[in-house]
């Protein structure tokens, strides 16, 4: 059974006949134990469908999400903001005035001001200066939309993250990928719809931060891991081949269907088709996963030497594969940017591990054509203080502004909205806030923030809660 | 077919809230079912109950505002006349800046809800208060539909629609759907056959006696409780919660009457005389999720807990949604923004507190070494027949040596790493929650003319475990720097200390501290003694301030004098460092004072800090313990006491060492009461202004005479005149047995939620419910005993496409069981399962590409070995940031937020975990040993014998086939070598087998590809 075609125009027809988890009266047709059940069990089975592909409220720009969340929180001041004033204020206290009402995490605000440890320059014909660090992210500078004027509420790590990720910083709210998939349905097949990859370490939001919340669990992201089974418990215990495997399958199929037979309950036909979709699994993630058929220049321009190697590139890359195969939102993790201290270094270190396999997405999406109806998402949970932290060389948590960039859909290119003020403290103009971006988000993806609602303890829920307005300003 | 067509509508009227526009209401639609959810819905935003954002002055939620109309005075309702009110008149206009709902709001009425208004206001307009806000009553019960009061509203709306009960299920089903249901475990064969004799009711009754129950009923209160074993948030570190899931159990186990079970859980620390448990039992609002997050405050995420705990209440208790009411009043429901606070208000005056939690024997132990303190302090009183006067002469003398101190109040507090954020109380008096921190940094501008020393008090706080004053337990300081900087300065200039005296020290003695995880601190011997280590400059050495095992929790003193008066100009800065011991043995200090004094060499007198406070408190105000606190003190200086004192002494050692703790609710005594004030737009740090306790006006009155308190408010919670207490409870019964409430947002009563097809019964239930003294097992009783529940499940004819869900409940239940009841099954059958009644956490096997994603790796992570892996499922360990994948792939929530039902899904990752999983894989191979021990000789037995065993009830021929040609071709193709038969049954190729004589490695394995198969068919795991 070739299930994969790596052409998307093939992966693009398979998915318009079959979907996981969701097509399931088409579906059944065509899964290999489909001539084994009964009519009634096909008739019965296309009673639910919650993950059946569905129409936003309007045209969409774009239909798929890849989020590469920056967890930790990387400081715009060394990366995205260029701040010749904030250097020449290196050492020096910051007004007072711009201090009032603000509260930082560690830090007694009134800490003296730190220069920025690394030069910008100006990248692509549009000239959008950005870090030495980031000489890829430069060479697409033309692609992207660079938002400065980020604003988010909290100053702690993981309230922030389930804050970006949930747009509320209560637990228990469904994330962004979430709602996509409740909102969108899933195109995918036989792989999830909201796929998450996950580097460096564990995120301070947790599994909260790609939850479904109080939306159905089969609407929350499911992880793609590396080292072990991709997906949990993905592998058939010792001894047990393929083979045995669909012999096994078979006569679950065939005794489900004759309890069918008798009960006539159509959860029966939606676990025999839910048996058959994680055998699919059991050959479509491993398939994924391996990236041996990636030619060399491929896994060069992502600056993978060891394509087995765990880590952020082989991410970006396996994100694009996921991407090819349908898959409505992936989100990438990489949870290392939370440098209280030592900053010059690890900054640099974190700018190496991902600049390039960022670039290297966005370029290899745009070269398949994918980048047109694709959204790419770059950053993290909040900012960065223009103030010192330990010594000379750290900063801490900043919720007033910050850097994000976006490509692709509907998105402007070599664009750079908003701005700060000298020191990178408040935005000057164009501030967006988490709800704001979140609406902008959603509408591209064909929605209407104020209507994709979802009813719990009778009340419509929203990303946005109760916020959020569009940023025109970034849409092309 | 008419009826049929009738049912339909019914039907379709009840999910989208607009049913009975037929012929039948001749007296015009039902306000409650059919008008209030449109009024709420699409007219409520504006015109609701908000003020803040109710629209030209109108509510249409009150139908006097509705007929006199808003500012611009028109009636929106002519009562009777629907073409004469300006509402009927703006819901058909097609000027779009005429039209309501305003287009923006996106919410547009459809034709036929418009006609639903229209006739409502021709037949009067007549309001009525939502039908959950009214106490329920018992309706005199139908007469047509049998003996029992379910099955006679059942069978009488049955008959309405046209529609026959479903016949009953067989006996096999009935016994099985009765042990999922009562105990979450399948009957074993003998239980199956046994069915038959002892008789249903008999089988119920054994069934709700059994230890079992409580771990099945229990669960659905752990989800509400959002039950964890740990804090969640970012460092998601381990709570000790498990005495207070083992209560829950317990007291379901024993039938508490349900409004004492809310009570004790809300407020048992205020019950007169107090017991552990009580205590124990207020863990209940104390599973909140707990920030650790370095450099967080405190405070903010007290309040998020604070908000939590109210969200618990309204789902567990209320049915209420609450959330919206902590920004602002509720847009739907009559809950204001007001009232919220005034529920928060009774909660909000309470401790963070965390205890010991003894066994019953070590209770026996501690009373007895508490019996014998008081009978030695009343053996002194009587030796000493002139104490009090002695006593009272010693005060005298040790009060008038004492030097007044003046606390420092604190401009700057912060930490050496940032981490911890400490807050200074009015009696200056600081608190180091949230992270710790390894130096604390006080910075203060006193009046420090003439300073000769300074005071450093470690205290005491209701926050703290067992009050403190160390984090966790045991506690040490290993440095106290002071410093000065005076005005226009940059530098500090160190004070030398000297002369260092304490009320405590202990002996010397040597730890070794290991070298930190992140190697940025090295191995170090640390050096514990006298107080006069804190001075030494040395920070490897530290003041021994441990009195010993529970002693240890009460003040301690250090003073240190400054070399000569101090002399610095007013402006100087003062800063106080105070490094904290961290090792095995010592922990952070929690809470501290510092204070200065002007009086000639000040020194601690060698008396417990303890005795000093209460002499420093006026005589009206000292509490029982301050006056024991004095007798300790008094007694220790007398001479000729000194064997009583050993005594005493060798007493408090025999206190037992608790086998583990529990956070709970304490009270604030009155002199720390916490103000509770309306917070604008729920921001924890914006108060607006001061809010009294009280409760919100559209529910039951609070009784006058009742103390305005935790306990005042929890026995108001479960007044019999709530309109809501005891249907939210029996509804969630209902939910458990039936896969869904009568009502079936069972979380959600308020005006939003459907009006349930059954109103009526759940109303009758619920009132019989109370009268029956609250009692759940004679609830569960009571729907199991009726008919409607014995029904089979199998739809007939029309059923399923008439009604799918099975609202109308012509047919019994039959859905997935829960997540713990999925794995006990497999435990069960299998022959695995171990019952041992609660315990701590058991640790279950998790992937190690899960556990490698945690934000700090779970070191404690050790799956347990042997019998104790196959407890049951209510028993396994649960952390929040890494939800069991094995539970949560059949949807158990992870407790974050409280969850009063869970959704059912069916995903391949539940087929995996079915599969594959480690410990599913261990019950497979365990069926298959004991298939071929107990099932007999060959395939043709042990086959039915199996599937019995999974589904309790024989295989038919056809079923049978499919078994025997299964194991037939796996047979084959482990005797052509294509499987290693070792390796499948046991999972090493040279694994061992305990076979019978008569069996073979191949059976094994062929067995295990079977009853692989049979745990996953969908009858296993499906109550029928």
């Amino acid at each position: 059974m070739n299930v994969f075609r790596t052409r998307p125009e093939a992966l693009a027809q398979a998915a318009s006949r079959r979907w996981f988890f969701g097509e399931c009266g088409v579906g059944l047709a065509g899964i290999a134990a489909g001539s084994l059940l009964s009519a009634e069990a096909r008739a019965a089975s296309s009673l639910s469908r919650p993950l059946a592909v569905k129409q936003p409220h309007f045209a969409p720009k774009a239909t798929r999400v890849v989020y590469l969340f920056q967890a930790g929180a990387p400081s715009q001041l060394e990366l995205f903001d260029p701040k010749p004033e904030l250097s020449k204020s290196d050492g020096k206290l910051p007004p007072a005035d711009l201090l009032k009402g603000y509260r930082a995490a560690f830090i007694n605000p009134n800490s003296a001001l730190l220069g920025p440890k690394y030069q910008f320059q100006k990248y692509g014909t549009c000239g959008m200066e950005m870090s030495e660090l980031l000489p890829y992210t430069g060479k697409i500078a033309d692609d992207i939309c660079l938002i400065r004027s980020m604003q988010t509420d909290a100053v702690n790590h993981a309230p922030a993250q389930i804050l970006m990720n949930t747009g509320s910083q209560q637990f228990g709210r469904p994330s962004f990928g979430a709602w996509t998939l409740y909102g969108l349905g899933s195109e995918a097949s036989d792989l999830p719809g909201f796929v998450v990859l996950t580097s460096a370490k564990g995120t301070s939001g947790g599994t909260s931060n790609y939850g479904a919340g109080f939306l159905p669990t089969l609407y929350g992201g499911i992880p793609l891991r590396s080292g072990g089974d991709p997906i949990l418990y993905l592998s058939n215990p010792k001894g047990i081949d393929r083979d045995t495997q669909r012999a096994s399958l078979d006569t679950l199929s065939r005794l489900n269907d004759l309890s069918f037979k008798n009960v006539g309950d159509p959860e029966i036909t939606a676990r025999i088709q839910s048996y058959e979709m994680a055998y699919k699994l059991q050959a479509s993630a491993p398939e994924l996963m391996n990236l041996a058929d990636e030619p060399k220049e491929v896994l060069a321009r992502y600056g993978i030497d060891d394509p087995t190697k765990a880590g952020f590139a082989r991410n970006c890359l396996l994100a694009r594969r996921l991407l090819e195969r349908g898959v409505r939102f992936v989100q990438l993790f990489h949870e290392a940017w939370d440098q209280h201290g030592n900053l010059t270094k690890a900054i640099k270190a974190n700018a190496i591990d991902t600049d390039q396999a960022s670039a290297a997405l966005v370029t290899d999406l745009k070269e398949r054509g994918l980048l047109d109806d694709t959204i790419v998402v770059w950053g993290g949970e909040f900012g960065r203080t223009p103030m010192v932290q330990e010594g000379n060389d750290g900063r801490d948590h900043h919720n007033r502004a910050f850097t994000m960039w976006l490509a692709g859909g509907g998105i402007k290119r070599g664009h750079v909205h908003g701005a700060t003020d000298d020191f990178g403290f408040n935005p000057v103009a164009d501030t967006v806030h988490v709800h704001d971006l979140n609406a902008t988000l959603l509408h591209l993806l064909g929605f209407d923030h104020t209507k994709l609602t979802y009813r719990s303890q009778g009340r419509d829920y929203r990303l946005t809660d109760v916020h959020g307005s569009l940023v025109q300003g970034i849409l092309r | 077919m008419a009826l049929s067509n009738r049912l339909k509508r019914t039907l379709q009227g009840a999910v989208l809230g607009l049913a009975g526009a037929g012929q039948g209401f001749a007296a015009g639609p039902d306000f409650q079912r059919d008008i209030q959810p449109l009024l709420s819905e699409h007219c409520g935003h504006c015109h609701g109950v908000d003020p803040e954002t109710r629209q030209a002055d109108l509510r249409l939620d009150i139908r006097q505002n509705a007929l006199e109309g808003g500012e611009s005075g028109t009636a929106a309702i002519v009562a009777g006349k629907p073409d004469a009110s300006e509402l009927v008149r703006r819901i058909v206009s097609e000027d779009p800046d005429e039209i309501m709902p305003p287009p923006h709001e996106k919410k547009p009425l459809a034709p036929q809800q418009i006609d639903l208004l229209k006739q409502w206001i021709a037949a009067g307009a007549a309001y009525q208060p939502h039908w959950a806000f009214i106490a329920p009553q018992k309706s005199s019960l139908p007469t047509e539909g049998g003996q029992h009061p379910i099955d006679a509203f059942v069978r009488s709306r049955l008959v309405r629609e046209g529609l026959q009960p479903s016949p009953p299920a067989d006996p096999a089903a009935l016994c099985r759907r009765l042990h999922l249901d009562l105990i979450g475990l399948p009957p074993s064969p003998e239980q199956v056959a046994a069915f038959g004799r002892s008789g249903y009711e008999k089988t119920v009754d054994a069934l709700l006696a059994s230890e079992r129950f409580g771990e099945k009923w229990s669960r659905h209160w752990l989800d509400l409780a959002r039950y964890s074993d740990t804090n969640g948030y970012e460092k998601d570190f381990r709570r000790e919660m498990w005495t207070w899931r083992d209560w829950v159990i317990a007291a379901i186990n024993r039938d508490m009457p349900y409004d004492q079970f809310v009570v004790e859980q809300i407020a048992g620390d205020l019950l007169p005389d107090a017991t552990q448990e009580q205590i124990v039992a207020t863990g209940f609002l104390r599973n909140s999720m707990i920030n650790e997050e370095g450099a967080i405050i405190a405070e903010e995420f007290r309040m998020v807990e604070m908000f939590d705990r109210i969200d618990c209440l309204g789902k567990a208790v209320l049915g209420l949604t609450t959330q919206c009411a902590q920004c602002h009043t509720h847009k739907f429901d009559p809950l204001t923004h007001d009232e919220y606070y005034g529920m928060f208000a009774f909660l909000n005056n309470t401790y963070e507190a965390r205890s010991y939690v003894y066994t019953p024997e070590q209770r026996g132990v501690i009373d007895d070494v508490r019996r014998q303190l008081a009978a030695v302090d009343e053996q002194v009183r009587q030796q000493q027949p002139g104490w009090q006067q002695e006593l009272a002469a010693w005060e005298q003398e040790a009060a008038a040596g004492l030097v007044p101190w003046m606390p420092v109040e604190m401009k700057e507090m912060s930490s050496k790493n940032m981490l911890t954020h400490p807050t200074q109380l009015p009696d200056k008096t600081i608190l180091m929650l949230g992270h710790w921190d390894k130096e604390m940094i006080f910075e203060s501008q006193p009046d420090l003319r003439g300073a000769t020393g300074l005071q450093f008090e470690a205290l005491v706080h209701g926050d703290l475990f067992m009050h403190g004053p160390g984090r966790e337990g045991a506690w040490g300081v290993e440095e106290l720097k002071v410093s000065a900087k005076k005005p226009g300065e940059e530098t500090w200039g160190p004070l030398k200390l000297m002369n260092a005296t304490a009320d405590f020290s202990g002996s010397q003695r040597m730890e070794t501290k290991p070298a930190s995880k992140d190697g940025k601190e090295v191995e170090k011997k640390i050096s514990h003694g006298p107080v006069a280590n804190l001075i030494d400059g040395d920070d490897d050495s530290a003041w021994e301030t441990d009195r010993g095992h529970i002693v240890r929790h009460q003040p301690s003193v250090a003073v240190v004098q400054f070399e000569k008066p101090i002399d610095l100009p007013e402006g100087t800065v003062l800063k106080v460092v105070v490094r904290m011991a961290g090792s095995d043995t010592m922990r952070m200090l929690a809470c501290c004072r510092v204070s200065l004094t002007t009086a000639h060499a000040p020194a601690a007198p060698a008396i417990d800090h303890a005795a000093i406070l209460a002499m420093r408190t006026p005589k009206e105000r000292r509490l029982p313990a301050d006056e024991a606190a004095l007798f300790a003190a008094w007694r220790r200086t007398v001479e000729e006491l000194q064997p009583v004192n050993d005594q005493t002494a060798a007493l408090w050692r025999k206190m037992p060492q608790a086998p583990t703790t529990v956070l709970h609710m304490a009270e604030r005594p009155h002199a720390q009461h916490r103000k509770t004030h309306l917070l604008d737009r729920g921001a924890w740090n914006l108060p607006l202004r001061e809010i009294a306790p009280h409760v919100p006006a559209s529910l039951h009155p609070f009784p006058a005479d009742a103390p305005r308190n935790r306990l005042g408010f929890a026995r108001w919670l479960v007044d019999p005149r709530s309109p809501l207490t005891a249907r939210v409870a029996v509804n969630r019964i209902w939910q458990t047995l039936f896969g869904a409430g009568l009502v079936e947002t069972s979380d959600d009563f308020g005006t939003r939620s459907p009006v349930p097809d059954y109103r009526e019964m759940l109303d009758w239930l619920a009132v019989d419910f109370t009268e029956r003294g609250w009692s759940q097992k004679q609830m569960i009783k009571q729907i199991v005993m009726s008919q409607t529940y014995q029904q089979a499940s199998q739809p007939t004819g029309q059923l399923l496409a008439l009604d799918p869900a099975n609202r109308l409940l012509a047919r019994g239940p039959r859905f997935r069981v829960d997540a713990e009841v999925v794995r006990d099954i497999a435990m069960a059958v299998s022959g695995l399962l171990t019952h041992e009644l609660g315990g701590p956490g058991v640790i279950p096997p998790v992937p190690q590409n899960v556990l490698n994603f945690n934000y700090a790796y779970p070191d404690f992570w050790k799956p347990a070995e042997g019998s104790q892996r196959y407890r049951r499922a209510v028993y396994l360990f649960r952390k929040r940031s890494m939800p069991d994948p094995v539970l949560g792939n059949f949807d158990a929530p992870n407790g974050d937020v409280s969850c009063a039902r869970r959704l059912r899904s069916n995903t391949p990752l539940a087929a995996l975990t079915g599969l594959n999983e480690p410990v599913f894989v261990e019950a497979a191979r365990a069926l298959a040993i004991r298939t071929i021990r107990e099932g007999g000789a060959d395939d043709a037995s042990r086959a039915p014998y199996a599937f019995f065993l999974c589904t309790s009830r024989q295989p038919t021929d056809e079923e049978k086939k499919e078994m025997y040609r299964f194991l037939d071709a796996q047979r084959t193709r482990l005797a052509a070598g294509w499987m290693n038969a070792r390796e499948v049954a046991a999972g090493e190729a040279d694994a061992i087998l305990n076979l019978p004589v008569s069996a073979t490695p191949q059976d094994a394995a062929a067995w295990t590809l079977m009853a692989r198969v049979l745990l996953n068919l969908d009858e296993t795991v499906s109550k029928n």
